[in-house]
């Protein structure tokens, strides 16, 4: 009798979380958690100005301090070959800086005391003379010839620029817009955020000089990266180096790339022979640690009469701040922003590409996305809401008549892209209903009558998840894959490691969830690890929503991996041959007479107790995945606003997600992701936003400059489900985590958009403060986000 | 905070001043000296090692160290430890017992209210003292009284599930009157 897959926490079960048991208790364990014995405190200086020379730095005041232990500078780094590392996009930042400070925030000097308060004190002890140079804040300044070279460190970087990139056929789409009846042109910005986890960054190094090994705790989100980055940074042997990333309160892309304070941690450990604690306070994890977008975004369409779209261009100039430091795949300069019209039927299309340097805070991180996803999603559904405005076309029908056919898969896109399976306009079709898309518009009219502004705004999207296949995708060289390590131990529970790292995603409870599914083993009875490198199996770690579809993937081939011997067990066990040995969920059993079997449980005993002759006793394995091609999940998300024309303050009344994520391992979680991500997609259409003042200042460096939505202000979801499984994922499942966060802020800026655009108002850029909107209101006109500046 | 010996160190703070406070802290009568500029929640996580109350953004925006102070909520990043001097302190670790946990507790696993774990302490407390002055709140009293907690993770929907489920087993656990 086969198993009830679902009692047993199987696929499918909203199985509630195992790491609840120690969160709800208090009982986590975060980096600033941990205590060695003997641990010294370490706290950075920080630069206050945005662009400066260092004259002089004098510490000597700070070495007086009572309890101080150390004090460094980017001098000292130096003299060890550390005032530089490299970044995860083949440039260098500086660790603490020697020459120059080229963002406020940057690492200036460390102190390492006996007591963090200690440390703080001896810090501000610390005089810098900065000699100070014009700052540059945004692309248009970078481009003038009489602004200074940010880069000067670099050979060859005789100007801010960073790249220059192109993709798509140009011919072809010139051709599309010469053949064009209509033509609709969008230029915006999508503004600089910060994904700001509730845990700011922080590590622990541990140096034994004993045993020449390094141990460091750390908030990272990639914690096999960081071991490769420092071995090569450090000149320690990879196999001496430990990195354990235990619970993270929180990740969002923040805690990808490698920051100077963990070098710095390290090094201090090395030189004082004790365990050196940082932990970041929330302003240096603001003004200094990876942000998120800061990307002008300009494009046009190419539209027949009848609403056919031909072709697509794009321009975008992002603003990478002062080091070009976010990982993105090596062949990919802008990320996949690429990926942009993906899920439209459209024949050409092309995208050029430059990026600069500025005095800002380093970044561009995928801040919950796969690699500029978000901003190629916004960009294409604001270019889309634009274009049907233009056609004097329905929103909803101009997206049915262009979206992919659920024949038309696989489909190539026009940039080149193969995008799997979907349902589009089935989820349309959802999310029409569900929202009253058929009696909204005269709903609209009826409230305008009585001085209500309502809107209806829609976004569309299918987005690239799970870098990658090891043929396209490698970050400084290292192919993205991903493992997964399974042992079955004698009494039929097991422990399952990976090489993802789990950071509110709950891997520890779907995980074991894949396992129950393929071995019918109770995911109770298997615990999952995660973050230490010396144990888990090599893996690029959890971000682009890659964890289901490249890591999820290999705990499915491993565990048929052991199915696989547990079979041959099976055939010994019931003396028949392999065979004739027929399998259901937990259970082999001989064919024809199904009462006759054995379970999973008794080969896993078998495997250390009653071996077939010449096979190799033990039920473990491991298998490395490298996924044929990304998942493309499809969001269909429908947004109705009511904006106040006298504040140009507007309220979500109805919001509805249909997505289509492929087969959900645990549909609350996968909910869960759902609403998270479509929080952080209406903080960023409604207050999230770090800008700069001309002197590069950065604004937005706390909680009270830099807004977050509580519970008060966030709205209800409302979410919908279509299933189109993953054809060429083992169980058939597709990314989640960012799915909301990417399609999320277009459905609310084009539903505000619906809602005033009658006074000719065409965009205004994110975030759509009250000020703005009421502007617009005021004006009829465009409201531009474009920071402040300095001319001349 | 104490030991059979305290190592003197070879060059102490000549004037660091100290100061012996008595605070009560998850039941237990708890004597400290700390500096007067000791930040309760640096007491509470360094000093008694009740690590579950979270330090995020040293500003008094985030709640992640929320307590309840006396029964009330306070972000115990805001307070010096001194000033809780003869006050009673309640922490995550104090909400549940050895042998259970606290609806509140239970209602955050039930409907899924926490990802990474950490602002859940603090949402926990808040929620907590919210039910024992109401225990049959609105949606929206829900939301008012935790929107001094920030959360990135779960959108806060199944938050507020979670206080209302929270708030139901607490009023159907109650003996009923005769």
């Amino acid at each position: 009798m086969s198993l009830d897959e679902i009692k047993i926490g199987g696929m499918g079960a909203s199985r509630r979380r195992v790491e609840d048991n120690r969160f709800i208790r208090g009982k986590g364990k975060y980096v600033d958690d941990v205590v060695l014995p003997g641990m010294l405190h370490m706290e950075i200086l920080r630069s206050t100005v945005a662009h400066a020379r260092i004259k002089s730095i004098d510490t000597s005041a700070a070495w007086e301090v009572p309890g101080v232990r150390l004090v460094l500078t980017g001098e000292m780094m130096a003299a060890r070959n550390l005032a530089w590392m490299p970044t995860l996009s083949y440039d260098t930042q500086a660790v603490l800086a020697t020459d120059k400070v080229r963002f406020q925030g940057q690492e200036v000097a460390a102190v390492i005391a006996d007591d963090p308060y200690v440390a703080k004190d001896a810090c501000a002890k610390i005089v810098v003379e900065y000699e100070q140079l014009p700052a540059i804040v945004n692309p248009t300044q970078a481009q003038d010839p009489s602004m200074p070279i940010i880069r000067d460190d670099k050979e060859n970087q005789p100007t801010n620029k960073i790249f220059e990139w192109e993709i798509g056929d140009k011919e072809r789409t010139d051709q599309a817009f010469a053949d064009a009846d209509v033509v609709s042109t969008i230029d915006l910005h999508y503004p600089r955020s910060h994904p700001s986890p509730m845990e700011n960054c922080g590590s622990i190094a541990d140096y034994d000089r004993a045993t020449g090994k390094l141990t460091v705790y750390m908030t990272s989100q990639a914690p096999h990266i960081v071991r490769a980055a420092v071995a090569m940074v450090a000149e320690i042997p990879e196999h001496q180096i430990r990195i354990i990333s235990p619970d993270l309160g929180g990740g969002f892309g923040n805690k990808v790339p490698i920051y100077p304070g963990y070098v710095i941690s390290i090094l201090a450990s090395i030189l004082t022979e004790r365990p050196v604690k940082w932990i970041e306070d929330n302003t240096g994890n603001l003004i200094s640690t990876g942000f998120g977008r800061d990307v002008y975004l300009q494009g046009q369409v190419a539209m027949r009469k009848d609403g056919k779209i031909l072709g697509m261009r794009m321009h975008t100039i992002s603003d990478h701040g002062a080091f070009y430091a976010d990982a993105q795949p090596t062949k990919f300069k802008i990320g996949l922003m690429h990926s942009t019209f993906a899920c439209y039927d459209i024949p050409a299309a092309h995208l050029t590409s430059v990026g600069y340097y500025t005095n800002k805070a380093p970044g561009g991180v995928a801040y919950r996305c796969s690699f500029r996803v978000t901003e190629a999603m916004f960009f294409q559904e604001r270019m889309i809401h634009a274009a049907a405005n233009d056609l004097g076309m329905d929103q909803a029908e101009f997206r049915r008549i262009n979206l992919v056919k659920d024949d038309m898969f696989p489909y190539r896109t026009a940039f080149g892209f193969l995008t799997d399976s979907g349902q589009y306009d089935k989820c349309m079709q959802v999310g029409m209903e569900a929202i009253g898309y058929d009696t909204f518009k005269q709903e609209q009219e009826e409230a305008r009558k009585r001085g209500k502004l309502l809107g209806l705004g829609i976004s569309t999207m299918t987005e690239p998840l799970g870098a990658g296949n090891s043929r396209e995708y490698d970050i400084i060289g290292i192919k993205m894959f991903d493992s997964a390590e399974l042992r079955i131990h004698m009494t039929g529970k097991a422990i399952l490691r990976t090489g993802a790292k789990t950071q509110g995603q709950g891997h520890e409870t779907t995980w074991a969830q894949i396992v129950a599914h393929e071995l019918g083993i109770p995911a109770d009875d298997i615990v999952v690890e995660e973050g230490d490198t010396d144990t888990a199996p090599f893996g690029m770690g959890t971000y682009a929503s890659r964890s289901t579809p490249v890591a999820g993937a290999a705990v499915a081939m491993v565990a048929r991996k052991i199915r696989a011997k547990a079979r041959k067990i099976a055939a010994h066990l019931l003396e028949v041959s392999e065979e004739d040995i027929e399998w259901e969920l937990g259970r082999f059993y001989v064919r024809g007479n199904q009462e006759r079997g054995v379970t999973i449980q008794d080969c896993a005993l078998a495997a250390y107790s009653n071996i077939p002759d010449g096979m190799e006793p033990g039920l473990e394995n491991n298998a490395y995945y490298d996924p044929p091609n990304l998942t493309w999940p499809f969001a269909a998300y429908f947004c109705k606003v009511e904006v106040d024309a006298e504040t140009g303050v507007w309220d979500v009344l109805k919001f509805v997600a249909v997505d289509d994520c492929g087969v959900r391992i645990n549909p609350m979680i996968v909910e869960g992701q759902v609403m998270g991500g479509l929080t952080e997609a209406y903080a960023m259409a409604n207050m999230q936003y770090i800008t700069f003042d001309e002197e590069g200042n950065c604004i937005g460096s706390n909680y009270m400059d830099y807004l977050l939505p509580t519970a008060w202000e966030t709205p209800g979801f409302e979410l919908h489900e279509v299933v189109t499984p993953c054809p060429h994922h083992p169980i058939g499942a597709k990314g989640i985590g960012e799915c909301a966060t990417v399609a999320g802020p277009a459905a609310f800026v084009n539903a505000v958009m619906n809602a005033i655009e009658h006074t000719g108002v065409r965009n205004v850029d994110m975030p759509l403060m009250p000020n703005r909107v009421f502007e617009a209101l005021q004006t009829g006109k465009d409201v531009s986000g474009m920071p402040p500046v300095k001319v001349g | 905070m104490s030991s059979l010996y305290d190592e003197v160190a070879p060059n102490p703070g000549a004037d660091t001043p100290v100061r012996r406070v008595t605070i009560e802290v998850n039941g237990e009568k708890r004597t400290v000296d700390v500096e007067p500029r000791l930040l309760l929640v640096h007491l509470l996580r360094q000093g008694l090692a009740l690590t579950g109350t979270h330090s995020g953004c040293d500003t008094s925006n985030c709640g992640a160290c929320t307590v309840l102070f006396d029964g009330s909520p306070l972000k115990s990043c805001t307070m010096f430890a001194v000033q809780a001097d003869g006050h009673k302190v309640e922490t995550v670790e104090g909400m549940g017992t050895a042998s259970g946990l606290h609806p509140v507790q239970e209602g955050f696993k039930e409907e899924h209210g926490l990802q990474c774990g950490f602002c859940t302490p603090g949402m926990m407390l808040a929620s907590k003292a919210l039910l024992e002055r109401n225990p049959n709140p609105t949606e929206d009293e829900v939301r008012w009284a935790l929107s001094g907690n920030l959360c990135r993770c779960t959108g806060y929907q199944n938050i507020v599930k979670s206080v209302l489920w929270a708030a139901e087993k607490m009023r159907n656990d109650q003996p009923q009157e005769a």
